[in-house]
């Protein structure tokens, strides 16, 4: 079990690396879109490369990020009747769901993206815009973006039971632990008590 | 059993989805494992063929390629980024001051800035925090109700679901196979009248339950001039100059242009004029404009800039909704750069939520295609279209129905599932029975609005609880003892609201051209009438006195029609954007 929990740290700091690089191509994508409605509008210039390039970046930021976001439990839940249940059950529900829906899940897209990733890559298959991109990195990312998202399963999966045993403290309890809305209200709460000590200060002179 | 089986896989296969859900695990890979299981169960039992699933990457690739779903991190992106750089406490704190002495006054104030917040960005959170924290302890600091306090701010929050740019329209357009421009423009006047129905409870509530919405006193404004004035009537000569020149330039441009590219040029001269006059004035000290003229105008210009960026650009054909997403993105990071509002680590948080955000929507939608694929091959549409259209009362019927549904859904599912799932099983039926999608589209989203308000699941009264005071405190400006506000309240505030949404829906079935005509064809928007309107009611203003004139405006109204209150108050939005 030991092995396995040092595995489990491992897959999940290498997600949370995963997740740390692929954020910046969010704001890759939103400048490189800016720049092409500008470029358009101002010198009537255009790139169906540029164009094509958004998209690539925006698969790789919701593919490549799959296992980073499970880590951080963020798939919604339905949890109307399983809220009710104690901790365990809901651990077991993890559990199941994870061996029975996500991993078969992942197996079978894999299973039938990867010959039209392998196709892709051997006739060389380019876009069919004129100076568009060629396709198969793009189509790669599918199968690597599932690869991601079951190591981590494998990670969550190996958490669960290790919490089942006692080993490890409650692995559903999300991690950062704050929201972003909770980020937000705080750093909003800040500026406005810095607004306030500031106006004081003034009104004391 | 086999032949049951075949006969009856549909609706076996919905039920089981129910059940799949509400087994508890993520919605995404509950829907994708139930998808796959019944493609698998349908190809043993020689239903589909195996070559059937086949097509599955392909169509995961094309979600990959779809343009409009880009959309979803930009708006986000710039809706993180906004809600961090400053715009909403400035606008709530002078717009709070301008409305605050009059009845109700802080209320309108909430929904005005809740409605202009929703022009800019398309997510819920940014307006309901910034609101919750800015202006909530204001109004329980001078007696608001609780419940009215809450209801309003989390009601306000949610119109950035309806009113252009919203994320909701935008993945509604998605799936409805219908251009996000369309739906933008069919949303207008709803995300209109709306804000003009909350205004209009409002104004019921300050005549029937004056305590609840109490007046704030004279001193609780402190934007004045140095002789103690309020500087209003500065302000409305201000307003009125520039609503004046707008109107001078729409009529002067040829009668060819298209409307809502007149209407966004003229837009533009009117704000231009008084960013300049507001200039000129705070350069050369000259006093022409009192400090709360010019105050007013210059909190308007962020917002104003913000949404000429993306709505703007999308209605003169510059850009596409989704390059209008990021050219707002870009204008948010330049703003609160300039600012000093934002560092490496905001930033980070910014681009983490949203590619979070991002990934789980993508892989709803990924789970949703898997299902829809297996359920496509069962013939899933048919009978879904066999039940639905065998409606009693034909198109009606299955409005009210479908409408109920989503209602009742809403309840447990957020609106990324809903769109996702029910949306596509519905469409084709309400195509079959002769519904125009562009204004179905925007009836759902009026009704899908009411989850993000619903207790005990909706958003907004999330965000709300999370800023609004957990404990009772002492306020810090009358040293009274005040009391927390408790989650009853959010919740029963929230119920006014919800009633109001469903009378929206009942509006926009019983008169469709509130939607399908759309900016571009609608009378009712006619330059003229609204021009009329605005002239008598700042007539009325200048007659009478400066306070006075002020609760004439939130008194004076409650006679006319809703319709007129809405243009009317969609027109004073407009031109006290200066």
């Amino acid at each position: 079990m030991n092995f396995l929990l040092s595995l489990s740290k491992r897959i999940d700091a290498f997600s949370e690396w995963m997740g740390r690089w692929v954020a910046w191509l969010v704001l890759f994508a939103v400048l490189i879109s800016a720049a092409n409605a500008s470029m358009r509008k101002a010198f009537n210039m255009s790139s169906n490369g540029f164009l094509e390039i958004q998209w690539y970046l925006f698969a790789a930021v919701f593919l490549l990020a799959s296992g980073y976001t499970l880590l951080r439990q963020e798939h919604v839940k339905i949890d109307v009747i399983s809220g009710r249940f104690s901790k365990r059950t809901q651990i077991w529900i993890d559990i199941i769901g994870i061996c029975v829906f996500l991993l078969p899940f992942t197996f079978m897209i894999t299973k039938l993206a990867l010959p039209l990733v392998i196709n892709a890559y051997v006739t060389q298959e380019v876009s069919s815009n004129a100076g568009g991109l060629i396709r198969w990195p793009v189509f790669a990312l599918l199968p690597l973006g599932m690869l991601a998202l079951a190591i981590q399963a494998v990670s969550e999966l190996i958490k669960r039971i290790a919490f089942l045993q006692g080993l490890v403290p409650d692995p559903t309890k999300k991690q950062g632990s704050k929201t972003a809305e909770e980020e937000l209200a705080e750093f909003l709460l800040q500026k406005e008590v810095a607004a306030r000590e500031a106006t004081q200060m003034g009104a004391a002179k | 059993m086999n032949e049951f089986l075949i006969a009856n896989m549909a609706p076996i296969m919905f039920a089981s989805l129910i059940v799949f859900l509400l087994f508890g695990y993520a919605v995404t890979f509950s829907l994708a494992a139930c998808g796959l299981f019944f493609g698998f169960v349908a190809v043993e039992l020689g239903v589909i063929q195996p070559a059937f699933l086949q097509s599955l990457p392909l169509r995961i690739f094309g979600i990959m390629q779809n343009d409009t779903l880009l959309a979803i991190p930009f708006f986000t992106f710039m809706g993180l980024i906004l809600e961090r750089s400053g715009m909403a406490e400035d606008l709530l704190d002078t717009i709070g001051q301008l409305f605050g002495p009059i009845r109700g006054g802080l209320a309108y104030a909430v929904i005005l800035v809740g409605a202009m917040l929703a022009a800019t960005t398309g997510v819920v959170a940014a307006s309901v925090i910034s609101m919750g924290l800015i202006s909530l302890p204001i109004m329980l600091r001078y007696g608001y109700d609780r419940r009215v306090a809450s209801g309003v701010i989390a009601a306000s929050g949610t119109l950035a679901q309806i009113i252009p740019p919203s994320l909701v329209l935008i993945v509604l357009a998605d799936q409805l196979g219908k251009s996000v421009g369309d739906l933008y423009k069919g949303a207008f006047i709803p995300g209109f009248v709306l804000t003009g129905l909350y205004i209009l409870y409002i104004v019921a509530l300050s005549i029937f339950y004056p305590q609840s919405v109490p007046a704030l006193p004279a001193e609780a404004r402190t934007i004045r001039e140095k002789d103690g004035t309020s500087g209003l009537r500065s302000l409305l000569i201000l307003v009125i100059l520039s609503t004046a020149a707008a109107i001078g330039f729409a009529k002067w441009r040829p009668a060819t242009v298209a409307l809502d590219e007149l209407i966004v040029t003229s837009m533009c001269v009117g704000v231009g004029l008084a960013f300049v006059a507001a200039v000129v004035n705070r350069v050369t000290k000259m006093g022409l404009l009192s400090n709360m003229a010019e105050r007013v105008t210059f909190v308007m210009i962020p917002p104003l800039a913000l949404i000429f960026l993306v709505l703007g650009t999308i209605f003169l054909g510059i850009a596409t909704p989704t390059e209008g997403g990021a050219m707002g993105a870009v204008g948010a990071l330049v703003m609160a750069i300039a600012r000093g509002r934002i560092d490496l680590k905001l930033m980070r948080q910014a681009m983490d939520s949203t590619m979070k955000l991002s990934c789980f929507v993508l892989f709803i939608l990924i789970g949703a295609t898997v299902f829809s694929l297996a359920f496509q091959g069962v013939d899933g549409p048919k009978w879904v279209e066999h039940l639905l259209s065998s409606l009693p009362g034909g198109q009606l019927g299955f409005l009210i129905v479908v409408n109920i549904m989503v209602f009742l859904l809403a309840f447990f599912l957020d609106f990324f599932e809903l769109a996702f799932i029910i949306v596509p099983l519905i469409a084709p039926v309400a195509e079959k029975l002769g519904i125009d999608l562009v204004w179905f589209g925007v009836l759902l989203a009026v009704n899908m609005q009411t989850s993000f308000m619903h207790p005990p699941f909706g958003f907004a009264l999330f965000y709300l609880r999370s800023v609004a005071p957990n404990e009772d405190y002492v306020d810090r400006v009358t040293k009274k003892p005040t009391k927390r506000v408790t989650i009853e309240q959010i919740y029963w505030g929230a119920v006014p609201f919800v009633l109001i949404q469903i009378v929206m829906v009942g509006l926009i079935i019983t008169f469709p051209g509130l939607v399908s005509s759309g900016l571009t064809k609608d009378p009712t928007v006619d330059a003229d009438t609204v021009m009329r309107q605005l002239q008598t009611d700042s007539q009325q203003r200048t007659d009478d006195k400066a306070a006075a004139e002020k609760a004439n405006a939130g008194t004076a109204d409650e006679k006319e029609d809703p319709m007129a209150r809405m243009l009317e108050s969609m027109k004073e939005e407009q031109s006290k954007k200066p």
